[in-house]
């Protein structure tokens, strides 16, 4: 969990710059995408994200900076000369071939016979769980069988990096959830680079080894999953993925590598430095804390740290409840998580409650 | 329930609004086209003696049509002249589609539209006269050739011949030909492109491959909208083609009112519908590959 360095980057961005005339799209981006690695570019749109996935392809010129593939810089290497394909968000069946036409369309000059191609292209079908579909005509395809073929006519031509922008965003959410598992399985399967643009954190969450979380051309973030989630970089990225709860704080002191912060609500915490992605002078700050990292208390429960406070509105999902808790003497409500489980009933609003905390979950934004 | 209110009841009906609003136009088609063209086909099966018509059901015409030699050349001569004309036109109706979809900004493609149009701001007939002017034997065309040194004496081959109505008409149909051909290209979706490329192809292989098909329906259109009607050109022969470029409407046009033999004019008239459907219908079979129905 700590940091995984990847085995060996085979995409290296260094200080990537992209204007649009005044627009500046790209910001300056940095990083190593490692070989065999699922790698997710995560943001709301516009963040430049697109733009990035582009760039690499080799679809947009960059203003300044380098791409690196496999060590190689691609300035002014064409889309069809760069060792990269990639599934689009509109998948771009060709209407008038078939789909096995589609699927070896890239083979025209592979200098395989025709039985070649035509085993390649059925095994490229059968990897998608397409075997079978070659003679259907393209355009009597569904929307997820659509995907497939896209991901197959990809996949033939053994990328080193497999660029998917939004490939699951047409879908609807059951075959999304299937094509998510599917497309995992797949990378794993043929241990080639994936690189996903994607704007559902919890898709970039499923799915990634590392994202990078993009805002207005830059990387807010870039770490793995569980990292991502429960130290978010800053209150930007605590936002986006997933609920976070923010409470504002005073910084007491530092001593020893531990932070000492008082939370109007919940009273005295102690934090560890890593707890703060910034810097963590004394004065006014702020906590973030996960629905989960908050537990209400039961008749005749107690916890080491509890805090007082009233629920204020009781949302039911069926599987977990979600309380929004005033908590006495805090400026805002949080929001609480709570599992449905046999005997644990629903609070309903107005009521009294205690919540239970903990400052381990908390993350310090100076 | 009485009848009426039932004849109403139908009238609200899908189908009864529909036959409502095609009926005024359906009215005008029956009118304006499909009774001349029975009472021509009609009349193809009859004889004609000086100003009397006899209605007795003959073949005669037909037969006669087929094998009079002045008839078949006419014949042969104006699908010949069409099909030039038709692939004139669309090879140069195509790149300037091409242009305007692929390389002219969205916001100015309406004023480039607009600007294709303009032949049409003149009449059908001034155009052709000034045809006549631009290509004549001191014409703007052979004086600016000799002036550059590039002939020595004016080129004859260019006007009063069937080179001339291939010219003429080129230019009359060239925006029927630029607007179908337009509007397939703007419907190809351009990430198909980026697809192209994304999976090894050059731009000119992109185009072979991807493009040209995908605007196969609008080709196919623009040939039939060219070809079709210029067959029975009549205007265009008459005042450009001399002899050499007399075309088969020019003698269905001699049958009728100069040589008083209506149903024979009638018969070559049928004649060449059969001919121009059948040469269209060639047409769209052969490229039903690219034109079947795509989502």
């Amino acid at each position: 969990m700590k940091d995984k360095t990847p085995p060996r980057p085979i995409i290296t961005l260094e200080g990537v710059h992209k204007y649009y005339g005044d627009y500046h799209a790209l910001r300056g981006i940095d990083a190593e995408i490692g070989e065999g690695e699922f790698f997710s570019l995560l943001g709301p749109s516009g963040c430049g994200k697109t733009t990035l996935l582009r760039a690499i392809a080799g679809f947009e010129d960059i203003s300044s900076g380098r791409i690196l593939l496999d060590g190689t810089d691609m300035e002014g290497v064409p889309p069809n000369r760069r060792p990269t394909n990639m599934v689009f968000q509109s998948y771009a069946i060709f209407p008038h071939l078939s789909v096995a036409e589609n699927v070896g369309f890239g083979l025209r000059k592979a200098g395989m016979g025709n039985a070649e191609k035509a085993r390649a292209v059925g095994e490229a079908l059968e990897m998608v769980g397409l075997g079978g579909y070659g003679d259907r005509a393209a355009h009597a395809l569904s929307g997820g069988q659509r995907q497939r073929v896209a991901l197959a006519r990809a996949l033939i031509l053994k990328p080193k990096v497999l660029l998917l922008d939004e490939p699951l965003s047409a879908l609807d959410k059951k075959m999304r959830e299937q094509m998510q598992s599917e497309l995992r399985r797949l990378q794993r399967q043929v241990g080639i680079t994936f690189i996903l643009v994607t704007h559902d954190q919890e898709e970039a969450l499923i799915m990634s080894d590392r994202i990078a979380v993009m805002f207005e051309g830059e990387i807010a973030q870039l770490a793995p999953p569980q990292e991502l989630y429960r130290r978010p970089a800053s209150r930007r990225v605590g936002e986006f993925i997933g609920m976070m709860n923010f409470l504002p704080a005073t910084i007491m002191s530092e001593a020893s590598g531990k932070l000492q912060v008082e939370v109007p609500g919940l009273g005295k915490a102690e934090l560890e430095r890593a707890q703060c992605p910034g810097p963590a002078n004394p004065g006014p700050g702020e906590i973030g804390l996960r629905p989960e990292s908050l537990t209400v208390l039961f008749d005749g429960q107690d916890a080491e740290r509890v805090a007082p406070g009233k629920v204020e509105e009781v949302t039911y999902y069926g599987d977990m409840t979600y309380y929004d808790v005033r908590l006495e003497g805090a400026p805002n409500n949080v929001t609480v998580s709570m599992r449905n489980m046999p005997g644990r009933p629903v609070l309903a609003r107005g009521e009294a409650t205690k919540l239970a905390w903990d400052a381990r979950a908390m993350v310090l934004f100076g | 329930m009485s009848q009426s209110s039932g004849f109403s009841k139908a009238l609200r009906t899908d189908a009864g609004k529909g036959l409502i609003l095609i009926s005024p136009t359906a009215l005008f088609a029956i009118l304006l086209l499909a009774a001349p063209l029975t009472s021509i086909v009609l009349l193809s099966f009859w004889t004609q003696n000086f100003l009397t018509i006899d209605r007795t059901f003959t073949l005669a015409n037909y037969s006669e049509a087929l094998t009079d030699p002045l008839y078949r050349s006419l014949m042969l001569r104006s699908v010949k002249i069409s099909l030039s004309v038709t692939a004139v036109t669309v090879l140069l109706a195509f790149p300037i589609a091409y242009f305007v979809s692929f390389h002219v900004r969205p916001s100015r493609k309406s004023l480039w539209l607009f600007l294709i149009t303009i032949p049409f701001w003149t009449s059908y007939l001034i155009r052709v006269f000034l045809w006549r002017v631009i290509l004549a034997y001191d014409g703007p065309v052979n004086g600016t050739l000799i002036g550059l040194g590039v002939i020595d004496e004016p080129l004859s081959w260019i006007l009063y011949n069937s080179n001339a109505v291939v010219i003429t008409l080129a230019h009359a149909f060239a925006p029927f030909a630029i607007l179908p051909i337009f509007v397939s290209l703007e419907k190809i979706d351009r990430s198909f492109l980026e697809a192209a490329q994304d999976l090894g192809e050059t731009k000119l292989m992109t185009f072979f491959r991807v493009t040209l098909p995908l605007a196969v329906p609008g080709v196919l259109a623009a040939a039939l909208i060219v070809m079709i009607p210029t067959v029975g050109d009549y205007v265009t022969p008459r005042l450009v083609g001399g002899s050499g470029g007399t075309m088969i409407a020019n003698m269905i046009y001699a049958q009728i009112f100069d040589l008083n033999d209506r149903p024979m004019g009638a018969t070559l008239a049928v004649g060449g519908m059969i001919i121009v459907g059948s040469i269209a219908l060639a047409l769209v079979l052969l490229t039903r590959r690219w034109t079947r129905a795509r989502s």
